[in-house]
């Protein structure tokens, strides 16, 4: 069992969680996963590894209440536990200095760009950051984004705080401004990063995404990550999660992460269903 | 009859023993275990069919060489527990190799009596021996040697881990067992289904070691959670053996093996199996597509290939077909397990080969493009290699494609630990008479090492490199024999 050291909601359903987990913290790289597993009867659930400290031996996740394990895990708080933290899986973020770097996240995405904006600017990059959410309210990792940035941006898609737009509007305008820039990270829905890849292509800026295909064990055993990348077959568990954005088959990805939309509504509507009955008793 | 009395004639006489087994139209609507076990009066004269040859050659039949003839001279004697601890000095996991192993292939299939008659049933006797010592509630654990001091890491729970770490702790060394999933026994319980392999006898089989004293730990996967180097480094092990399996599913790169509802046979049977997705929205989160009234490829001719199209036909398939390129003489499956398909009523379209996945406009899966084989030449392997017939082309209609054509191996260790040698095909290179890599103190083996084979093998490979690490850890050669 995983002991949950603190568990704070950053913005409606989206959860941020500090488990102890000492050898995955000690570990750990940007751009790196866990498989968790909330208990016995539970799903195997990718997430991405937020941040770590090696010291207290703890790594942070942040969840976003979606389908019926993440708002199960959203109900989870300080002193619980889980059954199951495996990792760190995944290839770490390809980290250099590129001389001016923008990171992009999109909703729960800044959760899993956020930490290799914090290594590409280590690493000596310049670094901008743009952080979309739908309104004010669902903006996550304010502070933090921009302790890490040269320059950071908020955009929200009602306007309600930050420029009113999408970040692919933001990232247009920054490079209309005449910026030279050597790299773009993007992360969040599958549409947005299609966007994005789709606005850098012209320009040949080097585009990486991380993407978040259905998987089951995240060590290459089932083949259920796969993914399109240049016409290729790749594993997302292994060969990603962060992939060359003008290469991959944003369409494939969302067709093949539809197969249990089916049953994954089922599973949230009973699950919504025996809340109610709980909260009725 | 009596086992000192009997005469050759009577002995001859005496038909091999047909195990009871599970209704066949009962069976496709349950995932308990197909074969139910010989009666202790069936063993009994199972067992008195054994002439108990001068010069057992069913022994050097087996990879892991049971003294087959001595246990089953026990049973014959009415002495069961007797049996159980000779075939324990050879092999901890009886319960499931008598279930599992391909003996057709190996001790029957030199069996002497095999060759007027059939076989003596050694591996329905060998599953019945442990299952007598699992239900009779006395347990028989092997003599322990005084500790060596020495600790050993094992990296992965499968067949080929769990007879390395049995035979170390035996020696008397410290063993780790570390498992990159959250349950131990990797392809015993991922991959074999509950009608094979009921998952309660392989937690079974896993107290019996942990009674020995070997550590598990699960959540731990080598070469991302912790590396070789630093096993053998800051956590003090004197040696480790590898034997994670081969566990990177092959695709048939044909087009269309991306269109949802093709998956690949680790993902089908790891979701049914390990994360009991049969059990959907009851005991279990996980979701399994959903078969019930539909069309059901399979493709691929092996064992894991029956056990996904026979798992099909249980969550409700209304047809559930193996699709292979070859004959069904060719197929690398175990007879019985062709057998048992066909008589669920699993569909055998042979000599087909799919040229195509096809989908509907939302990329689901919709049918296969399938083309007509007939043999030709020999090839490579010596069988006869399939030839298209031209213009046979034709649309299967099908809702979920599997493909079973067997697996590759996982990079995760080789690629953190670069001094680990591998082949062409990324398997890991061992000496085969020690297991050991070209890593000093460590060893590997099972399918990581061969490719696909079977339990028994890679149990059999387990064995031979903890032989070679206890003598390289300078400790005393274990007499098996001793309990």
């Amino acid at each position: 069992m995983y002991r949950i050291v603190s568990a704070i909601f950053l913005a409606e359903n989206i959860k941020k969680f500090e488990i102890e987990a000492p050898r995955i913290a000690k570990k750990r790289k940007a751009g790196q996963f866990v498989i968790i597993r909330i208990d016995q009867n539970g799903e195997r659930i990718p997430l991405t590894i937020a941040d770590s400290d090696p010291e207290k031996g703890t790594i942070t996740i942040i969840a976003q209440g979606a389908g019926k394990s993440t708002r199960e895990l959203n109900r989870k708080e300080a002193g619980d536990s889980i059954a199951d933290v495996v990792g760190p899986l995944g290839t770490p973020s390809h980290i250099e200095n590129f001389g001016t770097a923008i990171s992009i996240g999109g909703g729960v995405g800044t959760a899993i760009a956020y930490p290799t904006a914090a290594a590409l600017k280590e690493a000596g990059n310049y670094v901008i950051t743009i952080n979309g959410a739908r309104s004010k309210d669902l903006v996550i990792l304010e502070d933090e984004m921009k302790a890490v940035s040269d320059e950071a941006y908020i955009t929200t898609d009602d306007g309600s705080y930050g420029f009113h737009g999408f970040v692919t509007q933001k990232l247009q305008e920054l490079i209309d401004s005449g910026k030279k820039i050597d790299f773009v990270l993007a992360i969040g829905p599958i549409p947005m990063m299609k966007a994005v890849a789709d606005v850098t292509r012209p320009y040949g800026i080097k585009t990486v995404v991380s993407l978040n295909p259905i998987m089951i064990d995240g060590t290459g055993m089932c083949g259920g990550c796969r993914v399109t990348v240049g016409g290729e077959i790749k594993f997302g568990c292994i060969d990603g999660p962060e992939f060359d954005a003008h290469q991959v088959d944003f369409k494939n990805l969302a067709d093949r992460n539809r197969i249990y939309q089916h049953e994954e509504k089922e599973a949230d509507d009973t699950f919504a269903h025996e809340c109610n009955l709980t909260r009725q008793a | 009859m009596d086992a000192r009395t009997i005469t050759a004639k009577e002995r001859m006489a005496i038909p091999r023993q047909k195990m009871p087994a599970q209704d066949p139209v009962e069976r496709v609507g349950n995932f308990r275990e197909v074969n139910l076990g010989l009666t202790p009066e069936q063993a009994q004269q199972e067992a008195l069919r054994c002439i108990q040859c001068k010069d057992p050659v069913c022994i050097a039949g087996c990879p892991v060489n049971i003294k087959i003839d001595q246990f089953i001279k026990l049973i014959a004697e009415g002495d069961f527990m007797g049996a159980v601890r000779k075939i324990k000095e050879d092999n901890v996991l009886p319960s499931i190799c008598g279930r599992v192993c391909p003996q057709e292939d190996q001790c029957e299939k030199v069996c002497i009596i095999g060759k007027k008659h059939e076989p003596v049933a050694i591996g329905n006797l060998e599953r019945f021996v442990g299952d007598y010592e699992r239900t009779s509630g006395q347990k028989i654990d092997p003599k322990i040697a005084p500790p060596t001091g020495k600790k050993v890491a094992v990296v992965g729970s499968g067949p080929a881990s769990l007879s390395c770490a049995n035979d170390l702790a035996q020696y008397g060394h410290k063993v780790v067992v570390f498992e990159a999933l959250h349950e131990l026994g990797g392809v015993l319980m991922y991959g074999i289904p509950e009608f094979r392999l009921p998952k309660e006898i392989v937690r079974e089989e896993l107290d019996g070691l942990r009674r020995m004293g070997i550590e598990f730990r699960t959540d731990v996967v080598v070469g991302r959670t912790i590396t070789i180097d630093e096993l053998i480094g800051e956590e003090g092990f004197d040696a480790v053996f590898i034997g994670v399996g081969a566990g990177l599913p092959w695709f048939m790169g044909i087009p269309g093996e991306n269109l949802v509802g093709v998956l690949a046979a680790n993902e089908f049977l790891t979701r049914v199996n390990l994360m009991k997705a049969y059990d959907f929205l009851k005991s279990s989160d996980t979701p399994v597509f959903d078969c019930k009234g539909k069309n059901v490829a399979v493709f691929g001719g092996g064992n894991t290939a029956m056990d996904a199209v026979r798992t099909a036909k249980r969550l409700g398939a209304e047809h559930a077909y193996i699709v292979y390129r070859r004959s069904e003489k060719e197929m690398p499956a175990r007879a019985e397990e062709i057998h048992n398909a066909k008589e669920e009523g699993i569909e055998f379209l042979l000599l087909t080969t799919p040229l195509e996945f096809v989908g509907d406009d939302k990329a689901w899966l919709t049918g296969v493009k399938c083309q007509k084989m007939e043999l030709g030449e020999p090839d490579d392997s010596g069988r006869r290699r399939p030839v298209p017939v031209e213009g046979s082309e034709y649309i299967l209609p099908i809702d979920m494609a599997i493909i079973s054509i067997g697996n590759g191996s996982n990079p995760l260790i080789h690629q953190t630990t670069p001094d680990i040698e591998v082949s062409k095909r990324e398997t890991i290179v061992v000496d085969v008479n020690t297991m050991q890599t070209s890593k000093e103190n460590v060893y590997a083996g099972g399918d990581i090492v061969t490719g696909g084979a079977t339990v028994i093998l890679a149990m059999g490979a387990g064995r031979t490199a903890a032989a070679a690490i206890n003598e390289k850890l300078g400790g005393t050669a274990k007499n098996f024999n001793e309990w």
